[in-house]
């Protein structure tokens, strides 16, 4: 049987998608934050793949149509961002200022953290691109001498741990403008959280897509200065 | 043909994003070069809204499913990690959490006093 999830062409597709309604249908019957279909998903995953004897990449092979997709639809977020484009021009100020403390937090927290653990600067510079889109993120790891197989590994954890907790605590710390919702999401989580964000408003998704863009670009010169900061 | 010229237009742009890392010597992807394309395109009206519309539409929708082998790939870097795994589940969760808060109010915060003070002028 293994031998026919070998050589099928649909079952990663179709097995990714599966998944996934699962976890949809599970959040729509308990809506807790921890019933998060993309949590969920990968949990199946991972757990079929390890009850059962196919090999991991055997799937990740057959689910390459839909990582083949992942550009293009990245791409597409400038089409939300377009479409609030006068939303943000009345609120530019707001939005750089608040993504540019979100970048700067970011680094800031990291390095006291990675302190405070006693991390080599390796492990310390692998983290410091954690809230930004995989591809930069894995682009400034490498740069600075991180270990990037785990800079990919956080920068999903950060994204599902967005996914999961945006709403919980949007409620918790009070953040109700749209606007500052989508940037919220955007700048800590990337392309992940900004997946939710498009689930909770247009305006929190084009933001959302906004935050990617400008929190990937200043996390790029913030990184290279933080990583002098710790040897 | 409406899909297949959406779908052509939103191609050709992440072409010319994966054009532009291999040229560039920034560490910018494709990606983030590809949405500043389209972004400009609409803005510029050389490509119209309803060009790319429900082709954007449809594979934003799908577009958390895109996430799950990336995902579900994190088991093979299990091997490298777990010697620091504490401090790397600490460090990540706390300071995702800390981030959107910090983010999200100040933009909140620079809303309510852009709009108060638009009130007194």
């Amino acid at each position: 049987m293994s031998e026919f999830f070998e050589t099928s062409v649909f079952f990663g597709v179709l097995f990714s998608i599966l998944s996934y309604g699962i976890g949809v249908l599970l959040k729509k019957k308990w809506k807790l934050a921890v019933c998060n279909p993309l949590l969920i998903a990968v949990v199946l995953v991972i757990l079929f793949l390890a009850v059962s004897d196919i090999d991991s990449s055997v799937y990740q092979e057959g689910a390459k149509p839909i990582s083949f997709l992942l550009t293009p639809a990245t791409v597409c977020l400038a089409v939300p961002l377009y479409e609030q484009m006068e939303l943000l021009k009345k609120n530019y100020k707001a939005v750089l200022i608040g993504i540019f403390c979100g970048v700067l937090t970011s680094l800031a927290s990291i390095w006291l953290l990675a302190f405070l653990f006693e991390l080599d600067h390796a492990s310390y510079v692998t983290l410091l691109p954690k809230s930004i889109t995989t591809a930069i993120g894995m682009g400034v790891s490498q740069e600075l001498g991180g270990y990037v197989s785990v800079t990919v590994a956080v920068i999903i954890v950060t994204g599902v741990i967005g996914n999961m907790f945006a709403e919980t605590i949007c409620r918790i710390f009070k953040i109700h403008d749209p606007i500052a919702r989508g940037i919220a999401i955007g700048a800590s989580s990337h392309a992940i959280g900004t997946a939710k964000a498009m689930e909770l408003g247009e305006v929190e998704g084009a933001m959302s897509s906004l935050s990617i863009v400008v929190s990937g670009i200043l996390t790029v010169i913030g990184a290279s200065l933080f990583a002098k900061f710790m040897v | 043909m409406k899909f297949l010229k959406q779908f052509g237009i939103i191609l050709l742009i992440s072409f010319i994003g994966e054009l532009l890392y291999t040229l560039l010597p920034f560490p910018v992807p494709a990606s983030i070069y590809g949405i500043m394309i389209l972004f400009l395109c609409l803005q510029t009206g050389l490509v119209r809204l309803d060009a790319v519309k429900e082709t954007s539409d449809f594979l934003i929708e799908i577009m958390p499913v895109m996430f799950v082998p990336a995902a579900a790939g994190l088991m093979d870097s299990w091997q490298a990690m777990k010697e620091d795994i504490v401090a790397y589940a600490v460090i990540t969760a706390l300071t995702t959490c800390l981030v959107m808060i910090v983010s999200g109010r100040v933009v909140q915060f620079g809303i309510q006093f852009g709009m108060r003070r638009d009130r007194h002028e």
